[in-house]
């Protein structure tokens, strides 16, 4: 059962998310200008790598809203969580994972 | 009755005071408090258990805790418990039991115990209550760190709780057990947990863990649960779980007063049990002599003690001169005698390359307490998929590095002796509270005991003749049954990997999963490989994977308080109560109960249907369609986000009108589908289907936030907060004119897929709208959930008399199928295009949507696909069972033909009141192309012929729709 932290809400239990796939899979611009084989790579193709992996997360149970985690396939560790388009790149103002004041 | 002749005069952490009897077998037993049934049928002179599974030997109590493969009992009760180890139930006045031969029998009963659970967060977990638990928690505690202790034992103390000469800071080592007990008490952030055992260990560490709450108490109290169910998230955890000792493998290990030495000690300290009066005590290792001063000190005999290492240790040496006991190096047993228990044991020296020299002596006794070495519980550090490695010192599988925020101390790291123990775990209890912020210092208890010193693994005693292949009675794995021989076939077939060999013979699968037998397995596996090339080492072959639960757990635990009425939510709309008076009968859709069809007196399912049908299509009748999903769609860009989802355009949809929308994934296959209003400028109220609600909601949420964050836009379910009734037939416009009076019904004022918001005759505010489900004139009457009732009501009252009659989901069905409607999820299956049900009038053309790339991709493209069809069975009679195939006539269908090509399948079917007999839809190859075709649908042994039809099949002009 990971732990995951929503930026909004803080660390909760996985069976309060809904798994998102791969994060950075963009919708295409304009779907009418790819190839089958570039739509085909949209539609199912994603990767799968033992390590770092970026994916989405939906924190479905609590506050809804969609973020991104790092998480490590191979020993499951979390290793960023984040709202942008990559872990640096984190808005000013907006949320940031973890509780203030400590691991408590 | 039988009386306690083997319980010692004193001694024991046993209650004297009490007596307490119970049966086992039938027979009548004397028993303490403080025992379990496996102390006390010892102390009753009773070794002998059941029979073993297979081969029917008799079997004797080997063990004194949860790695007892032989003593497991049925326990009698209001439902009776299997395969429960008679070494680990507490004793309890009045216990009734029976033992078993390796299975259980799941009682039929329902259990009428109480199961709970409780969610708690923790700084440091614990787990285990010996020495290292113990010395952990203190640490750990010191600091003010919120800490858990639990232990599998009625009482903490772990392996001290057997201990004899061991000392703890000078003194005995339970008196120091007691004092810390004492001071983790007083920590009010420490939770102090007995009888309770960690199972299973997750991600994050979340460990789940079962406290027995009541098995110990004469009388059970009727306010506990049974059992509770932890579930513990931890900021570290302290595995403390200790070692199991390893029995050895000869020729008739398996006989009756055959135990582990550890076992014959923990009966003769904690329960004041003497199992044997002459006990020869066989070893690989220094723990053995723990107990040869322990049995001497109680005044048994100890003849002989079997030391397996070509060199005496200086403990062996010691207890041979202190207490002038003959210990032979380099010993072994070879043979056992008894009748069925142990009466004698022949001895042979074995040579260092494992070989037998020399002559042989018997020896008579009638216990044999053996020690094979120890194993490490490193279950739940497995669990974790924590990495092991052989430690050729102890003989043993010890972690190798460290789970993310977990430490492993004391004999589960491979760590036995208890000084160092009391060290390494006293650090461990500081890392752990100093990680979550708590640092603490104070020293170390120090101790003294706790032998092990080198060990010599002896993974196979040989036999007296024959070859391994024949050894038939040197037994690996008790409860299964398994032994060298059976290890020596499946090398034989070629297998070397653990995994497959354990999967072969079943070694290590039984109730006791292999804690005793797995290493075991594995060192014989390593000598049945010896001979071959390129043999692997003891450490390469490794020990079966870990799995969770690490003791069996009942399913009544798991599930605690959901089951039955609580096992699932039941989701019910403001008529319900309604519905049940007028005697509905129910189907559940998702959570949803909702009316089937309404029988009356006498009226069949069918004959209620078709009489419901009738009204619908030739009167009125009326439904509860509440459990639609409703969704608002809120925002300047809501017009801009539809039209992205839908395949058709909502954008430019007239505020007052309504429209049908479907929803597809990228791939361009229907998801869900609904009619959908604009309420305002910038308000959409859309409907989906009940089983689909939340996953639409879900994915319009995941359309706004991940893709286009920039459209302003908000979604809202009102699903509960409104109670729709559906009035549908040709007379539904004078009930409807009736509830609603300052409406104008007109066909002309209230067009087909308009709606209107009014007052109605109640007061009540009120949504109409013009919607069919069925083909016929029919509204839709939306109100607020609180006056759902009285929405319901005052229809029913005002179609009285015309005959408003009510319908549930079967008539509901049987209408739009006739229509050729499709359901989303019954008529579909995720694989099936809006194209493929015959509405590409849905899918625009001009603007892009969620999936419409995909209608150009060759698959989809295609035109072989399978296509929504009506099928009609020919002998206008046979209702075909949804899910039937259907097949091309003539299809090649014998056996040695292959697969019989599929051509498609029935997805829904009905008996038709409108046309007088059973009708289905089915998807079909080409089956647009195929209308009067006639397929061949397998039923039974029967081949029905079908014809393929439009799926419109009532109505086609739709010249119902405006009454
Ligand atoms: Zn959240």
């Amino acid at each position: 059962m990971l732990l995951l932290t929503c930026p909004w809400c803080g660390p909760r239990d996985e069976t309060e998310y809904h798994y998102g796939g791969q994060a950075h899979v963009p919708y295409p611009e304009d779907p009418a200008a790819l190839s089958d084989e570039e739509w085909a790579q949209y539609l199912f193709y994603r990767d799968n790598p033992e390590g770092p992996y970026a994916e989405r997360w939906s924190h479905s149970l609590g506050c809804r809203r969609w973020f991104n985690v790092v998480r490590d396939t191979a020993t499951y560790e979390v290793l960023a969580v984040y709202t942008g388009a990559s872990p640096d790149s984190q808005v000013p103002g907006t949320p940031t994972p973890g509780h203030p004041g400590g691991p408590r | 009755m039988t009386a306690q002749t083997r319980r010692l005069p004193d001694g024991g952490r046993i209650d004297r005071g009490r007596e307490l009897t119970f049966t086992v077998d039938n027979v009548e037993y004397a028993g303490h408090p403080g025992d379990t049934v496996a102390s006390a049928l010892l102390a009753n002179g009773r070794m002998e258990v059941g029979s073993s599974i297979y081969l029917g030997r008799p079997r004797g109590i080997v063990a004194a805790g949860a790695e007892e493969p032989n003593a497991l009992l049925q326990v009698g009760g209001e439902c009776s418990e299997p395969m429960v180890p008679a070494t680990v139930r507490a004793l309890v006045d009045g216990l009734g039991a029976r033992t078993l031969s390796g299975l259980g029998h799941l009682d039929p009963a329902s259990d009428p115990e109480q199961y709970d659970k409780r969610f708690v967060h923790t700084d440091v977990l614990v787990i285990g209550a010996g020495p290292a638990g113990l010395a952990a928690a203190t640490a750990a505690a010191t600091g003010g760190a919120r800490v858990i202790l639990l232990d599998e034992q009625a009482e903490l103390g772990g392996s001290l709780l057997a201990s004899g000469e061991e000392r703890v800071d000078g003194r005995p080592a339970l008196e120091w057990v007691a004092d810390v007990t004492a001071r983790l008490e007083a920590f009010h952030a420490v939770t102090l947990l007995a009888r309770t055992t960690a199972f299973g260990s997750y991600d994050d560490n979340y460990v789940l863990a079962v406290e027995r709450r009541t098995d110990h108490l004469d009388e059970p109290l009727t306010h506990l649960s049974r059992q509770r169910l932890w579930h513990i998230r931890a900021g570290q955890v302290v595995i403390a779980t200790g070692a199991h000792e390893r029995p050895l493998v000869f020729a008739g290990n398996d006989r009756p007063g055959v135990m582990l030495a550890d076992a014959v000690r923990t009966y003769l300290n904690r329960y004041a049990v003497s199992v044997g009066d002459r006990v020869v005590v066989a070893t690989t290792n220094d723990s053995a002599y723990h107990l040869v001063g322990d049995l001497l000190a109680a005044g048994v005999d100890v003849p002989v003690v079997l030391d397996a290492r070509p060199v005496l240790s200086e403990r062996a040496a010691e207890t041979a001169v202190s207490h002038g006991v003959p210990v032979r190096p380099r010993a072994v047993v070879v043979a056992t005698h008894g009748d069925p228990r142990v009466s004698a044991v022949e001895i042979s020296e074995i040579d260092d390359g494992g070989q037998l020299v020399g002559g042989r002596d018997t020896v008579d006794c009638d216990t044999l307490a053996v020690s094979g070495g120890w194993s490490p519980v490193v279950h739940l550090h497995s669990q974790r998929q924590g990495k092991l490695t052989w430690n050729a010192g102890i003989a043993g599988f010890v972690p190798d590095g460290v789970v993310r925020n977990q430490l492993v101390v004391g004999s589960a790291a491979g760590e036995f002796d208890l000084d160092a123990t009391l060290a390494a775990a006293t650090d461990a209890g500081f890392e752990a509270a100093g990680r979550q912020g708590y640092p603490a210092d104070v020293a170390a208890s120090r101790g003294v005991g706790g032998w092990c010193g080198p060990v010599r693994p002896v993974w196979l005693v040989p036999g007296l003749d024959g070859e391994p292949g024949e050894w038939r009675e040197h037994f690996v794995d008790q409860q299964r049954d398994q032994t060298v021989a059976d290890v020596w076939r499946a090398t034989g077939t070629g297998m070397r990997n653990v995994e497959h060999v354990k999967r072969y013979t079943s070694i290590g699968t039984g109730q006791d999963q292999g804690r005793t037998s797995g290493v075991v397995a594995t060192g014989v596996i390593a000598a049945a490989l010896a001979g071959s090339g390129a043999a692997p080492d003891i450490g390469e072959i490794g020990v079966a994977s870990y799995r969770a639960p690490y003791t069996p757990v009942p399913f009544a635990t798991i599930a605690g308080r959901e089951r039955g009425d609580l096992f699932d939510p039941t989701r019910t709309t403001p008529v319900h109560g309604w519905h049940v008076d007028h005697g509905a009968e129910f189907e559940v859709v998702g959570q949803w109960l909702r009316p089937w069809y309404y029988p009356q007196q006498g009226e069949s399912m069918d004959d209620a249907v078709r009489r419901e049908c009738r009204a619908a299509r030739t009167g009125v009748a009326m439904m509860d369609v509440t459990t639609l999903g409703k969704i608002e769609v809120r925002g300047r860009d809501a017009g801009e986000f539809l039209n992205r989802i839908y395949t058709n355009a909502f954008k430019k949809l007239a505020v007052g009108s309504a429209r049908y929308g479907v929803m597809c994934r990228p791939d361009g296959m229907m998801f869900d589908d609904g009619v959908n209003l604009r309420l305002s400028e910038d308000r959409y109220f859309l409907t989906t289907s009940t089983g689909g609600a939340a996953g639409v909601l879900d994915w319009l949420e995941e359309w706004s936030q991940t893709e286009w964050p920039d459209l302003d836009v908000v979604f809202t379910s009102v699903t509960e907060q409104w109670t729709t009734v559906a009035v549908v037939g040709p007379r539904s416009r004078e009930v409807v004119s009736r509830v609603a009076p300052d409406l104008d019904v007109s066909g002309e004022a209230f067009p087909f897929m308009a709606f209107r918001e009014t007052t109605l005759a109640s007061g009540l505010p009120a949504r109409v709208c013009r919607i069919s489900f069925s083909g016929e004139l029919a509204f839709e009457i939306n109100a607020s959930g609180w006056y759902g009732r009285a929405l319901w009501e005052d229809v029913y009252a005002a179609g009285h008399d015309l005959g408003i009659t009510p319908y549930g989901t079967e008539t509901m069905h049987v209408l739009r199928a006739e229509k050729g409607y499709p359901i989303a999820g019954q008529d579909t299956d995720g694989t099936v295009t809006p194209q493929d049900l015959g509405m590409g009038w849905v899918v625009s053309k001009t603007k892009d949507f969620v999936g419409k790339r995909s209608y150009s991709r060759a698959d989809t493209a295609r035109g072989d696909r399978k296509h929504l069809v009506g099928v009609l069975p020919v002998d206008g009679s046979t209702r075909l069972p949804e899910g039937t195939q259907l097949v091309a006539p003539g299809s090649p269908s014998a056996p040695t033909d292959g697969p019989v090509p599929m051509l498609g399948h029935v997805t829904s079917s009905y008996q038709s009141e409108a046309l007088g007999r059973p009708f289905g839809l089915a998807l079909v190859k080409s089956g647009r192309e195929r209308f009067g075709e006639v397929l061949l649908a397998p039923i039974g042994d029967r081949l029905v012929e079908v014809e393929v039809t439009s799926p419109v099949l009532y109505d086609p002009e739709g010249t119902k729709r405006d009454g």
